[in-house]
Formats: C-alpha cells, structure tokens, sequence
C-alpha cells in the first residue's frame, strides 16, 4: 500500500515536471521553433475554414521557426463566445492569436483576455489602409487598439425575385414603410402559401443573430429607437422599444414568419441560410450582407444561381423617416491573446492574415464588406460582388451596437423580450417593461435614461 | 476473575492493551484515507469553492473576469428579486413532484408489484424494455425523446394514423414532455429497488393477512408498504436527488423554452453563468440547489424513519 502511494506521488511529480517542463520550453524566446496557437469560430463556414488554412500555410512557409496551432471550434457562435472565455481564463489553454467578435472586444480587454497592439500598429505600414472609424471598432474602453478589423457587415432585405414573380409583385422591390414590408409578406402568404413570407429572427436560440439580424435592425429605425441616448445612457420606457416588438408580434402572431419548430431551435439561421433560400421556401429574410458566403463553390451548400434569384432591398424606417433607411453594422477582428508568450509572432500573424491579398481574399470568399481602403477600391473585389454598392451606400445609415462591455448581457435581455413576444408570453408593452428592468438591474439606475 | 480483581499489576498491561487496540484502529482506517483524500479534493472542494464564488461577482468576461471582488450576499439578493427566478423554483418543483415523487415512484413500484405476479415471460420483457432506457446514456435518451415528441415526431405519426393532428409537444407542453420523458428514463431505476424490496416481504405475513379477510389493496397499503418504508425513503431521496439536478434531457429537448417555460433552476444557473457570463450569480443558483436537495433529503429521512429499529 504504502510503496504504491509513494510510487503514485513519483508518478504525479514526474508527470508535473514533465507539464512544466513543456510550458518551459514554448516560453523561449531563442531560435528554437516555437508554436502559436490561433483560435476562430468554424459555425459551418467553409470560406473561413479555408481563408484561415491559407493564411497558416502562408505564413508557416514565410517564418520557418515559429508553428501554428489552428484551432477552429466547431458549433454555434454563442458557444463559441463562452468556449473562448473558458480558454481565455486559464494561462495553459488561452491561444495567442483570436478571431473576436468586435461586439466582445471591450468586455474582453477588460477582463484581460487581450493584449494591447499599440506598440506593434505603430511599426505596420499598412495600418494606414484603415479609416478611424474602423480603428476605434478594435479600441477598448482604455483606448489603446486590442483587435484589428477583417472586415465590416450590413444588413437588410433579401428576397426571392422568383417568388415575388409568382405572388404579382414588381420587382426591383423597395419597401418605404414597416407596413410595405408587412403587406408585402401577406400579399406572399395569400398567393404562394407554401413558402415562409418574412424571416425576422427573433429569440434566444439564435442568439446574437435575433439582435442584430432582428430587433436592431427594427429598434435603429423606428421613431423614437435605439438602445442608448447620445451620451450612452441605456433607454427605459421607449415607445421605438414597443413599437419594435410590436413588429415582430405583428410578424409571429400572423403566421408571417417562421413557426416555433425552426425559431426554437440553435440551427435556425443555418436552415435558413443554406435550406429555405435555395430551395426557394423563404420570400423575404432580414439578414447580413455576408449570407452569399453560404452559396460559394467551396461551401457545403453551393448555389450559383443565387446571382439571379436574390436580389436586396433596404430596410425602411418605421414611417419612412430620416433618410428612410436603417441598417446595423458589425463585423469581426483579430486580436492577440493576453496571456501570451509570443506576442510578436502572432501579431506578425495577423499582419500576414490582413495583408491586401489575404485581406481581398475574405472579403470575396467570406462576403464581407472591406474595411482597407486599397481593397474597398480593388477593381478585383468590386467585379467580384455585384451588392458591394448597394451594401456600401447603406453605410451612412448603419448603426453600431453599443461598445460598451455591458452590451452582451443586454443584448441577452432583447432576446428574451423578442421571444416572450413571440411565443405570446407577452404583450409588446409587458415585455418592454420586463426589459427596463432587466436592463437597469444590469447598468444600473444612474446609466439609465427615460426614452420618449 | 472477578469483578473486583483489580491487581495493581493489571493496570499497566491493560493500558498498554488499549494502547495496542487504538494503534490498530488507527492503522485500519488508514486504507480510508485516500478515499477520504479524493472525496476531500473531487466533492468537497467544488462545494467549497462554489459556495465562496457565489459571494463574489466573477464573470466569464468584463473587467470582473480579472479581478472579481467580494460582494457579500449581492448574488443571492438579486436572485431573490429577479423576475425569473420564482418560475424557476415552482419548474424545478412541479418537475420533481411530477417526474420523480409521483411518476417515477409509483410507475416503479407498480411495474414492481404487477412482475411479481405476472408471468416470467412477461416481466422479463417489460424489465429489459424499462431497464433499457435506464441503461442509455443520458444524452442519447434525451434524443430520442425528442425525437419521440418534437413535431414530426413518433408521438404524432403514431396520432396521425388514428387521425388525431397532434400539437407541438415541446412547444405547447414543454413541462408535460420533459416530465414524461424523465418518467420513461428513470422509472427502471426505481421499479429496482422496488422488486428487491418487495421480494424481502415474507409471504407468510401477507398470508395471514389474507386469511384474515384482508383485501389486496389494504394488504398493500397496510402490511407491504410500512415494511418497505426504509427503501421507500432510500429510493424517494436518490430519485429526488437525481430530478434535481437533471439538466441534458431538458437542455436537448427544449433549452428550457418556449421563453422561460420550462427553465428550471440547473436550467437557470447555466444560463446565467454561461450564456450571461454572470458565473458568480449562476453559482448562487448552483448553491440554492445544494440547499434545496438539503432541504429534500432531510425531509425524507425524518419523515419516512421507522420507528423502532
């Protein structure tokens, strides 16, 4: 008993020993080969998986002595989110290089998951390329840059000229009004009625995508939105808050958009996506300027002729005001982690990864708006994407979430209020009020203001 | 030798025995040792540590990922004002009410009772079907109760063939299914230790209770359950134990929805801390949890004591 204890105590020494002696060594600053690890999220994006591929092979071949341990984490991108922190908080498993959500990258640099780039951004010639709207995206609340931006996003309306063909309405479709868009989706449920007439996404399973694909793009442009004030105090008690939900009531209560089977379920923006929109069983979808991504000859689900099928309209305002458009912005960055031990190798890293080519490359493969101004004007990437116009002149108009780190946890408490609304738990107005509590229980009732 | 023979020359040699008896105690339980060790690092020092993280604001992100700070009893004050918080509890109660107490309990010890007397055939089969959902790991029972239910399921193709549209289960009755499905999944458990309890019942007893004009029920009620209260109690805390903190079958089959439906309080505190990030307010509702199997299990340990022993 008592040589097995003393054997067993060898055992977990020796195995510690042999553990530190591993840390150990990747510590080294010297000529031995060390390894990065780099981390994204792989929600069933193929042009992703293959642009990160591509870039490591790249720079592999270009830095001999430094690996790259690409990590892709494979699921839902609110898992991904929770399954990064994990990462992030213990030293032995946090990675060196991170593809962060820009919505995460305050409340992450606060939290300390990410290491300053001041030092290395000011030695990167291309850093220039970028305008400072786009900069300030990747700033923390201390001010110093924590993520350098891939690219930015929009959102609008996509529908089926197909379907619309079959329904009698004319097409280039240009709503002005929320009411254009709901009489247009009855006008699809009366005369095609076996395609879904309007996907708003709304609810806790999809996430982050019910806010920003949903309620945002309704809340920025209805009279009296928004989440915050101009000085960033949350709202309380917003008639654009009820009005907004009253929209998505409207949508559900109707049976204009999806049923409970689809909207409860953490596959919803993936049927809709690569199932209902090419097989033609979606008319209209309040979705991101990066969908196509799904359709490309490398994706699982390849629809060419989606070139002739889709076409967008813009999100109308409520009643048409303001310049009678609204859209949401967001988009991803690439950060180093905090706990890193090589914090040049991987900025080297993202410098690669962002480089004019590689930087063109996702923004064709991935669908992403350019954030670089020499890309943004490539002859290559404008023939490339015949919505590149459309998606940039609804930049004036776009909205940004919040930058703040409470923004996730309020974003939580929208979904909550569009899926009591939803599933009739609720009335507008109720779920409205459940929301102003939540909301200043979470900022607090000093960072509140009263909305109209 | 008697009583009072006490020599003087005893005392030391009866000293040294005891000596003797207490070293060997102390060198029996030292085997226990390691066990005690493990359990010390693997059950109580979780404990432990959720008990003082629920004291604390840590989160998964935000300035109090890095440096979380004592909060006193903050967590539990604004879990206690929350809104969702008391349809959690009255969700975890009705789920452990209706799924273990009530479904599991007296499904068990029915199908107990009823193989007792049914045919060797017949119960081994019944017992291999019960026992098979029993014996399924936790995730896959929890698909193929929602595939039982889900809309298109088995449930209404089953109802489709004699015409009757069937709703969405998981949608219109979330509780009902998520009950029925921990039913199905752990009634083997108890029909168990049942049919080994029920086996332990002298015949001889129900016999002459018989004799005496007893009627089956009375029989059951009055002679066969108080002589199995013991593994009434047993089985009634561990079933208990186990609902409590059921958390996969309800997460496959509706991830605690529609809305907060069916969010029970593992439901609850997973959200909190993994989804809201909040992990020191999801662990004062882990640590609620704890209390409240306490709570259950003190319960049935007076209550169903016998009383003589």
């Amino acid at each position: 008993m008592k040589n097995k204890m003393i054997g067993a105590a060898a055992a977990v020494l020796a195995v510690s020993a042999a553990l530190t002696g591993c840390s150990g060594s990747s510590q080294g600053q010297g000529d031995a080969p060390k390894t990065i690890k780099v981390v994204y999220s792989d929600s069933n994006s193929a042009a992703l998986v293959s642009w990160f591929t591509d870039v490591t092979a790249q720079f592999e071949k270009s830095n001999p002595n430094i690996k790259v341990d690409l990590e892709p984490i494979k699921g839902a991108v609110t898992d991904y989110y929770t399954k990064l922190a994990l990462m992030n908080s213990n030293p032995s498993t946090a990675p060196d290089v991170i593809y962060e959500d820009s919505f995460q990258l305050k409340s992450d640099a606060e939290a300390g998951y990410l290491a300053p780039l001041d030092a290395n951004l000011a030695g990167w010639g291309d850093w220039s390329q970028y305008s400072d709207s786009v900069k300030r995206a990747g700033q923390g609340s201390d001010g110093k840059t924590y993520g350098v931006s891939v690219g930015t996003d929009a959102r609008a309306l996509w529908y089926n000229k197909e379907i619309f063909a079959k329904a009698g309405i004319a097409v280039p479709w240009q709503p002005k009004t929320w009411d254009d868009v709901l009489n247009t989706a009855r006008t699809i449920k009366s005369k095609v009625p076996d395609v879904t007439p309007l996907n708003v996404y709304s609810g806790t399973a999809n996430g982050e995508g019910s806010s920003t694909q949903g309620f945002l793009m309704l809340d920025y442009g209805a009279k009296n939105g928004g989440l915050t004030d101009t000085s960033g105090k949350w709202l309380t008690g917003s008639t654009g808050f009820v009005h907004s939900l009253g929209f998505v009531d409207t949508v559900y209560s109707e049976k204009l958009g999806y049923g409970p089977q689809v909207t409860s379920s953490t596959n919803y923006s993936t049927q809709v996506r690569t199932q209902d929109l090419p097989a033609g069983k979606l008319a209209i979808d309040l979705d991101g300027s990066y969908i196509p991504q799904n359709w490309g000859a490398t994706a699982a689900t390849p629809w060419p002729e989606w070139k002739n099928v889709m076409a967008v309209a813009a999100m109308p305002t409520e009643a048409g005001q303001a310049h009678g458009q609204n859209s949401v912005s967001g988009g991803w960055t690439l950060a180093v982690g905090g706990k890193t031990k090589a914090q040049d190798a991987a900025f080297s890293f993202i410098s690669t990864a962002l480089n004019k080519d590689n930087a063109k490359k996702l923004a064709i493969n991935y669908s992403l708006i350019p954030v670089r101004h020499d890309v943004a004007t490539d002859p290559g990437y404008l023939a490339s994407d015949k919505n590149a116009a459309f998606f940039a002149g609804l930049i004036p108009d776009t909205h940004f979430r919040p930058a703040t780190s409470q923004y996730a946890q309020v974003s939580s408490q929208i979904q909550v209020a569009t899926e009591a609304v939803m599933t009739g738990q609720q009335s507008p107005a109720d779920a409205a009020k459940a929301y102003d509590n939540a909301v200043t229980g979470i900022v607090g009732a000093d960072n509140t203001t009263k909305g109209k | 030798m008697t009583s009072s023979a006490t020599t003087p020359a005893d005392h030391p040699l009866r000293a040294r025995r005891t000596r003797v008896l207490r070293a060997r105690k102390v060198a029996r339980s030292l085997p226990l040792l390691p066990s005690i060790v493990l359990i010390a690092i693997f059950l109580l020092g979780p404990i432990i540590s959720s008990f003082y993280g629920s004291f604390t604001n840590s989160a998964l992100t935000g300035a109090a990922a890095q440096n979380p700070s004592f909060v006193g009893f903050d967590n539990y004050v604004n879990l206690f004002k929350s809104p969702g918080f008391p349809g959690a509890v009255i969700l975890t109660i009705v789920f452990i009410f209706g799924s273990a107490v009530i479904g599991q309990n007296v499904v068990g010890m029915l199908l107990a009772a009823l193989m007792r007397s049914g045919g060797s055939v017949v119960s081994a089969i019944v017992g291999t079907a019960v026992v098979a959902a029993w014996v399924l790991p936790e995730i896959v029972s929890a698909f193929a109760a929602y595939a039982f239910f889900s809309e298109q399921g088995t449930l209404n193709n089953l109802l489709s063939l004699v015409g009757i549209d069937g709703p969405n289960w998981l949608f219109t009755f979330p509780m009902l299914s998520v009950i029925l499905a921990n039913i199905w999944r752990g009634t083997a458990f108890s029909m168990l230790v049942y049919s080994a309890a029920l086996q332990d019942v002298p015949p001889e007893i129900t016999e002459a209770a018989e004799m005496d004009g007893a009627s089956g029920a009375k029989r059951f009620f009055l002679i066969t359950v108080p002589m199995i209260r013991g593994s009434i109690s047993t089985n009634l805390m561990l079933t208990t134990l186990q609902t409590l903190s059921v958390f996969t079958l309800i997460f496959v089959m509706t991830a605690g929805g529609p809305g907060t439906a069916s969010t029970t309080l593992p439901l609850l505190a997973y959200q909190e801390a993994f989804k809201f990030s909040q992990l020191g307010y999801g662990t004062a509702i882990a640590t609620i949890l704890l209390l409240v199997g306490a709570v259950f299990s003190f319960i049935y340990i007076r209550a169903l004591k016998p009383e003589v022993d």
